[in-house]
């Protein structure tokens, strides 16, 4: 479970271009709750997933995973819980690294990356059987560099790179902003299946209506650093897609 | 000595910087200045302690932790005081200055009468043939460890610092301490380049490590050029275009002093040689596009 406390986010605080990001935002999300969240650009979407990674640290306020205070935890502790997917596919992966290596270093996102040679024949082979599954013929490129990957086979690796090692939490911040339609309904589709392969808690920022309308069992809606809708999956289920265009509008 | 022999020599002394500029320009991306200051810190270091007749086995752990520490100390005023990397490696090299100057106590040791690590082991009677042997085998078990490291699991997470820090840190790897690790060993190879070069020239100087880092540069643009050309992406075989840029990098100086340009010059013809690497790769990419 993820909870927030009375969030802030100040950017640039005392200057002229000061942004309130993140504005007093209490959030529960519970365990097996897969959450959309959905509003306009720059309504502090990305700024609130990177509160919950640690990529940067609240003004004020309280964040805690399963009950540990996490507040001012940075990011590569919280890894233990927190598995991302980025908004541009180049984030998420070392693009100068083979596709095997990165999923080696997901692998042991939890653990010391010590002085063994990890990348073994079977290794390579798990990891062989994993991206087969996802029908995109990337399993025989398993040596080539990640750089010379589309974007959607970026993203798609990505995802399976969050469940190479434990996890709980999974960050998805639009994913598929960058993709083809095809690319990216593997994705979300790839994403749907982890998420309930393994269990997990899901945060998924999307601009897209469909995916907003189709994945995720609770939907919010922000809007200037705030938190103006909530609803929970018997509401979010009866929803048209029409209802939430208005939202968009 | 033998043209030739004299410049592999070079090259395979300085083999250790390059593979240090390796470490902090390619995989880190940091332009690291404390180069100069950590190479003649290995030199001196290995000056002060062969003439106090202290054995090898002293002198090289000592010249490696010197030169860690003169890099992690760059590497932590860049990732705790959020110094830039270029400026916090002109300070510490700055700094080593004096710092050399005091260890010296004058600018200059010449090494008389000592037995160094090329006179230790005899693999030929002429000496400058053993040196060249003796070379060979330091310069291949440090590429070979450095090769191992990256490929374990730290190397790959250490390379992927340098090309993807948003996705290392959210698979669990402190950055700073990343960093502060990889200049550490940069400029511990780079204080071993001192290190050989002190016992090849038989003395140390205060100024032998002016402009040394474009020595390093050169060697792993040249290695570069290589990996871009082929397309390599093997890690032993970058090493090795590595070690191969250092020695090309020398006889390029040789052939410059071999046909008369004057020592006087010889700075201002490397940096326009670098230059040449670097640029015109990328001249000729803009006209074929
Ligand atoms: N690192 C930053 N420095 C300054 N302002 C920022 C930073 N990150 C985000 N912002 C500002 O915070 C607001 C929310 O941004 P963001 O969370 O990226 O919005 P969204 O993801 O909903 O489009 C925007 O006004 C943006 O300009
Ligand atoms: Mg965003």
């Amino acid at each position: 479970m993820i909870e927030l406390r009375q969030v802030n986010k100040v950017f640039n605080r005392g200057k002229a271009n000061q942004v309130n990001a993140v504005n007093g935002v209490d959030l529960r999300i519970a365990g097996n709750e897969f959450l959309v969240i959905v509003g306009s650009n720059g309504s502090g979407k990305t700024t609130l997933l990177n509160l919950v990674a640690g990529s940067i640290l609240p003004s004020s306020g309280t964040i805690s995973i399963n009950s540990t205070d996490v507040t001012k935890l940075p990011e590569y502790q919280r890894s233990e819980w927190i598995a991302r997917v980025f908004q541009n596919p180049l984030s998420g992966t070392a693009p100068d690294l083979s596709i095997i290596d990165n999923f080696r270093l997901a692998a042991i996102r939890t653990q010391a990356k010590g002085l063994n040679i990890g990348v073994n024949t079977k290794f390579k082979n798990t990891v062989k059987e994993k991206i087969a599954t996802l029908g995109m013929g990337l399993e025989n490129k398993t040596e080539q560099l990640m750089g010379t990957l589309s974007g959607g086979q970026r993203q798609a690796l990505t995802l399976l790179m969050s469940v190479m090692d434990t996890c709980q939490v999974l960050l998805l911040d639009e994913p598929t902003a960058a993709l083809d339609p095809r690319s990216a309904d593997i994705v979300m589709k790839t994403a749907e299946r982890l998420v309930d392969e393994f269990g997990l808690t899901a945060i998924l920022v999307t601009h897209n209506l469909k995916d907003a309308f189709t994945y995720g069992n609770r939907i919010i809606q922000m809007a200037e650093g705030k938190i103006i809708k909530d609803l929970a999956q018997k509401e979010k289920s009866a929803l048209k897609q029409n209802d939430l265009f208005d939202w968009f509008g | 000595m033998d043209f030739y022999l004299a410049t592999l020599i070079q090259g395979l002394c300085f083999s250790a910087i390059a593979l240090g500029i390796y470490i902090s320009m390619k995989i880190f991306n940091i332009p690291d200045i404390t180069t100069d200051g950590s190479y003649t810190l290995g030199g001196v270091i290995t000056a002060k302690l062969l003439m106090a007749h202290q054995p090898i086995y002293i002198v090289l752990p000592a010249v490696i932790a010197a030169g860690a520490a003169a890099g992690a100390l760059t590497g932590i005023i860049h990732t705790k005081l959020k110094i830039n990397a270029l400026l916090a490696g002109i300070l510490v090299m700055y700094a080593l200055y004096s710092i050399n100057l005091s260890i010296m106590g004058r600018s200059n040791i010449p090494l008389t009468n000592v037995s160094t690590l090329f006179s230790l082991i005899s693999f030929a009677a002429d000496p400058n043939k053993n040196t060249f042997f003796v070379l060979i085998g330091f310069v291949a078990v440090i590429a070979l460890l450095i090769g191992f490291l990256l490929k374990t699991d730290f190397g790959i997470a250490m390379r992927a610092t340098g090309n993807s820090e948003s996705m290392i840190r959210a698979l669990g790897v402190n950055t700073d301490r990343m960093k502060i690790i990889g200049l550490a060993l940069a400029n511990a190879l780079t204080a071993l380049s001192g290190f050989l070069i002190t016992q090849f020239q038989s003395y140390a100087d205060i100024n032998m490590g002016i402009g040394i880092v474009i020595t390093g540069l050169g060697s792993v643009i040249i290695a570069e050029a290589f990996v871009n050309w082929f397309r390599i992406t093997s890690v032993w075989l970058s090493l090795a275009l590595v070690l191969f840029g250092a020695i090309i990098f020398q006889f390029v100086i040789a052939f410059s002093l071999s046909i008369g340009i004057s020592p006087t010059l010889l700075k201002l013809v490397t940096a326009v040689f670098v230059l040449l690497i670097v640029g015109l790769p990328r001249l000729s990419f803009r006209n074929s596009s």
